[in-house]
């Protein structure tokens, strides 16, 4: 029994795309309600009192704030089916290690990339290249960062793809070039349904950070 | 039989039987890290027989550096030779692998709320202390206010509560354990009222954790403390 299951989101977010997924892994149906950040509802700040943000999960009307949260509560619910954090304690350890080091790092260096120039802009980009490698250094011979099966690190870190054309765009660089087993293992994830329909379009991604920049007065 | 009998008396009177024999447990920490003494907590809570390595962060053993080259932080647990970093991770790691006296409910919902309150003291609660101790004038008076604000929503939080875990200590409640110790020092150290008696509960949490069994007797020792954060005071604040 699923109960009642809420999201308020934010289309562009990479949070937010961390919880589809987990969703649609789960085949759980759900309520999908898009929040305009300028104008947020009276349900999202009832909700999210804390932080007033998206993503927030509502499930039988209890509230469940922060996507990493969010999935492993997710995980742990519909725990009969597509499990995505495997039993053993020390991979589920490394596998909590670097979605903690994805949002430690790659939302902020990443958005250095479009909000910024010069040499702040160029040190943002040497930083995320280099986190970048060391994930994609973790992959191994894997098809996943779970191993032989996609799980929560993979659901951490894929969401960010679909913004990596506009980091390149903005840094003037290929991360492809720079780590091409990574690109060949998101395209690997694209290939799952619950991916290629909780990532938004790139080019739309890229389209609303120069309305952004604009809305910011960013140059 | 008798024998046997006896010897088993013998061990159960006068040895702490660990709860993890024949398991190698290191910690990596320093003497004073909060992080480190959130680890400590979790093992002693579970009985857990270990190691305490304490590093010296001006020179770091190159054993520090093998086991966390991504940070070269502490703390670090090594469990039979695997390394495990972050001090929030550890702790789900030693839930995950030894199962008494847990620091996490089996409630989904609870869970999440714990993770929560564990995560808003990393982001919101660590920073602006750390804005508070090192900071003047108006940089000060910003912190201030945004400590306010914080601390507004743990206050609600422990309404009805006598611990974040509710009756027993919980991960929330290893996670905020550094404010049992640390505020009276930097109150002392810096002169500052950083939690008044606006926060009643909060203040009562820090009375209740502290009086906690695990808790009592961990504090490092607390002149070593005064000196090392007047020093660092005084860093940030150079007498005019």
């Amino acid at each position: 029994m699923e109960g009642e299951v809420v999201l308020l989101d934010f289309w562009p977010s990479m949070f937010g795309m961390r919880t589809r997924i987990a969703l649609a892994e789960k085949q759980i149906k759900y309520e999908y309600r898009e929040e305009d950040l300028r104008n947020k509802s009276a349900l999202l700040l009832q909700m999210n009192p804390v932080h007033k943000k998206i993503p927030v999960l509502i499930h039988n009307g209890k509230p469940i704030c922060e996507s990493l949260i969010q999935v492993q509560y997710i995980d742990e619910v519909w725990n009969d089916r597509a499990p995505l954090l495997p039993p053993n304690p020390y991979q589920r350890a490394t596998a909590r290690f670097w979605a903690d080091f994805v949002d430690k790092k790659i939302y902020d260096l990443g958005g250095k990339l479009w909000r910024t120039k010069g040499e702040e802009q160029e040190a943002a980009k040497k930083e995320l290249i280099e986190c970048l490698k060391l994930l994609e250094g973790q992959l191994g011979d894997n098809p996943y960062f779970g191993g032989k099966d996609f799980g929560f690190l993979d659901v951490a870190l894929v969401p960010f793809y679909c913004w990596f054309y506009t980091y390149e765009k903005f840094g003037r660089f290929s991360i492809e070039a720079e780590c091409p087993k990574l690109i060949a293992w998101a395209k690997r994830c694209m290939q799952k349904e619950s991916v290629a329909k909780s990532l938004a379009d790139q080019e739309k991604i890229y389209d609303f950070v120069l309305h952004l920049k604009k809305a910011l007065g960013i140059e | 039989m008798k024998q046997m009998e006896y010897l088993f008396l013998f061990l159960e009177q006068n040895c702490v039987i660990a709860n993890n024999m024949g398991e190698e447990v290191k910690l990596y920490k320093t003497w004073s890290t909060p992080f480190g003494l959130r680890v400590v907590w979790a093992l002693k809570l579970k009985g857990i027989d270990y190691e305490s390595i304490d590093e010296d962060l001006s020179n770091k053993s190159d054993l520090l550096l093998h086991y966390n080259p991504v940070y070269k932080k502490v703390p670090v647990l090594v469990h039979n030779g695997n390394p495990i970093s972050e001090s929030t991770v550890i702790l789900e790691y030693i839930d995950d692998t030894w199962k008494q006296n847990p620091i996490l409910s089996q409630d989904p919902v609870e869970r999440a709320r714990q993770r929560f309150w564990a995560k808003f003291n990393e982001e919101k609660l660590l920073p602006t202390i750390w804005a508070i101790f090192t900071t003047e004038g108006k940089d000060l008076e910003e912190a201030m206010a945004a400590w306010v604000e914080n601390l507004k929503f743990v206050e609600e939080e422990l309404k009805g509560k006598k611990l974040f875990g509710g009756e027993k200590m919980g991960l929330a409640d290893l996670v905020f354990g550094w404010l049992a110790n640390l505020i009276g020092i930097f109150e002392e150290v810096s002169g500052l009222k950083i939690v008044d008696e606006r926060y009643p509960l909060l203040l009562t949490w820090m009375q209740v954790f502290s009086e906690l069994p695990v808790i009592k007797e961990t504090w490092p020792p607390h002149d070593k403390m005064i000196t090392k954060y007047r020093a660092l005071y005084e860093k940030y604040h150079p007498a005019k």
